[in-house]
């Protein structure tokens, strides 16, 4: 019998820890299944964030460091400028990338870092119980904002892909969902599109991923899917940004 | 002689040439003074070494490259002062939790907050005792000469290979400022054999992880044992200091860094006089050279001096342990403290009726 389906040989075959219906499992899935397409298992050094996929490299099988909250691309810039002939990934939720690490996320990509970026957009902080993300959407509640985000209090939910949009050292950026199949199949193509640019030494690739985090958002997984595709995406439309 | 060949070098470009000499290759830092000319010669010469040099956004992010450069098996330096020092602590934290070797470079200049640019010692509790948070440790060297800052950045690469433990070279504004001739070395440090834990792509091995994060039950207590382990063979093997004139002293002066250089001038001029003045130079603050203080006679008493209120005291006291009498003199914020104020205070003791026991 012809084996259509199985587990790409750069993730562990273990069980996660993530909730049911969290969206970073089919993201790594996703990383490791375009890695293992690339061929490049053996020469890849990915950069783990600090939020819930701290312990990605428990289920993915190749070099992994960690970085402090909102260090990963000033951590991933060293590790690529002293191994140009790595392929170096950060993979960042979007407090990291886009709130305490605004200024490394900024300037690596400024500097034109041959790198590339998997940023989890969940628009609510997930490890730490809910709180208020950068992202978090105007109305949308949370445990610092209950009342649902306020403008006027918090400001508006940010859009640090159309940011560095801006930059002539970023060579790409798309933003994808993970809210259906077919919309999962394109996250992989982007993901894949960003390490194959890494690969051509193209510079700074970012795929910002909308990610369901039913948990704190208070609604079922399915539900949760169905929230990115009415509401979510609304403020963070798909597509490619640059 | 061809090997005796001496130039005229700062204190803050002779760190820079001893690390090159050392294989780094990798800095990052941030502008800001007094150690200025460190990071502009790394910006023009690290490359003819082969090395990488990266002119950070921040020193939060210059540590965070250390941190990734170490990780990728390079030998990796930064350098600052104070507030910059203050900023990375976050980065050295991790660097400690994660066994990585680095150089991390304090010219010191006087706090607290953005305080002022003229030297000071007053960031010693933050090298000596962590600085981050954690248990965890720095190896720190305190040179007092420009010919030992060259040659204790080499040494400071390789104690940081051989424990896995960051290292800092602890000076001041004066030190990284002056000129005094250097011999260069053709020594190399040796480098450690980092193949078994950097990050290199996992061809033709298990995948390594360099990471601080233990989160099952016992993982990291486990894993503080084993740095503590590490911790207590670098105190019973790397203490070191200079010791000038201790047998007979009725009082030993206790001074590192720019600091000693005067204390030497003093004792210079008090000897010349007859009286029985000797010198300890703690020459690493971590560990700190505890035995130095072991031999000192029944009548001696310590005068501690610092550019700082009172820091290194704190590990003279612990050292002595309640023996012998300790007296303190420091400035910081601008003064340092003169001869002359030093020589006046070692007067007043000396004339102290029943000053010493």
């Amino acid at each position: 019998m012809h084996k259509v389906f199985s587990v790409p040989d750069p993730l562990r075959k273990t069980p996660t820890h993530y909730c049911p219906g969290c969206g970073h499992g089919i993201a790594h899935r996703l990383v490791a299944e375009v890695i293992q397409d690339l061929g490049i298992r053996g020469k890849t050094i990915a950069v783990a964030p600090v939020g819930c996929a701290v312990v990605a490299y428990d289920y993915w099988k190749f070099d992994c460091s960690e970085a402090p909250h909102g260090r990963a691309l000033a951590v991933a810039t060293a590790i690529k400028r002293m191994q140009p002939e790595k392929i170096v990934f950060t993979y960042q939720g979007d407090g990291d990338l886009a709130a305490i690490g605004t200024n490394e996320t900024i300037h690596a990509a400024n500097r034109g870092e041959n790198l590339s970026v998997v940023f989890i957009n969940n628009a609510i902080y997930g490890m730490t119980g809910g709180q208020l993300a950068p992202t978090t959407l105007l109305g949308q509640k949370t445990s610092t904002s209950a009342a649902g985000r306020d403008k006027k209090l918090h400001g508006y939910p940010l859009k640090i892909s159309e940011m560095l949009a801006l930059l002539p050292g970023v060579c790409y950026l798309e933003r994808v969902s993970l809210h259906n199949p077919g919309e999962v199949l394109k996250a992989k193509s982007a993901i894949r599109r960003a390490f194959q640019n890494q690969l051509e030494g193209l510079g700074f690739s970012l795929v910002e991923v909308l990610s369901p985090c039913p948990t704190y958002w208070g609604l079922s997984p399915r539900e949760a899917l169905d929230w990115i595709r009415d509401v979510m995406q609304k403020e963070f439309p798909l597509g490619r940004i640059k | 002689m061809m090997n005796n060949k001496k130039i005229l070098l700062s204190g803050n470009e002779a760190i820079a040439r001893g690390a090159i000499q050392a294989g780094c290759g990798f800095y990052a830092g941030y502008p800001i003074t007094p150690q200025n000319e460190l990071i502009g010669y790394m910006s023009n010469h690290l490359r003819d070494s082969g090395g990488v040099f990266i002119q950070a956004e921040s020193e939060l992010a210059a540590i965070n490259m250390v941190y990734g450069a170490a990780a990728s098996g390079a030998r990796a330096m930064t350098s600052s002062s104070s507030p910059g020092i203050s900023l990375m602590q976050e980065g050295i934290s991790y660097i400690a939790g994660s066994a990585l070797p680095a150089v991390i470079v304090n010219i010191m200049r006087g706090g607290p907050g953005l305080g002022n640019i003229a030297p000071a010692q007053s960031d010693y509790f933050q090298a000596t005792r962590g600085g981050g948070h954690g248990d965890y440790r720095l190896i720190v060297l305190a040179p007092d000469s420009v010919q030992e800052a060259y040659d204790l950045t080499r040494e400071a690469f390789y104690l940081s290979d051989k424990y896995r433990v960051p290292a800092m070279i602890l000076g001041d504004g004066v030190l990284g400022q002056m000129m005094e001739p250097v011999e260069l070395s053709v020594k190399n440090a040796k480098m450690g054999d980092k193949s078994g834990w950097c990050l290199s792509g996992c061809q033709g091995r298990q995948p390594h992880v360099v990471k601080s994060f233990f989160l099952r039950e016992g993982e990291l207590e486990k894993f503080n044992l084993k740095l503590q382990k590490v911790y207590r063979r670098i105190e019973e093997k790397e203490a070191r200091c200079e010791e000038m004139f201790l047998a007979g002293a009725e009082i030993i002066l206790v001074a590192y860094g720019t600091m000693a250089r005067i204390a030497k001038s003093v004792i210079m001029r008090l000897r010349n006089e007859g009286k029985k003045i000797g010198l300890i130079r703690p020459v690493s603050l971590w560990p700190f050279p505890r035995e130095a203080f072991r031999a000192a006679g029944r009548n001696t008493e310590y005068l501690v001096l610092e550019m700082s209120y009172g820091q290194m005291l704190e590990d003279v006291r612990l050292a002595v342990a309640g023996r012998r009498k300790i007296e303190f003199l420091g400035r910081s914020g601008g003064g340092i403290l003169s001869e002359g104020e030093i020589i006046d205070k070692i007067r007043s003791l000396i004339r102290k009726p029943g000053g010493r026991k």
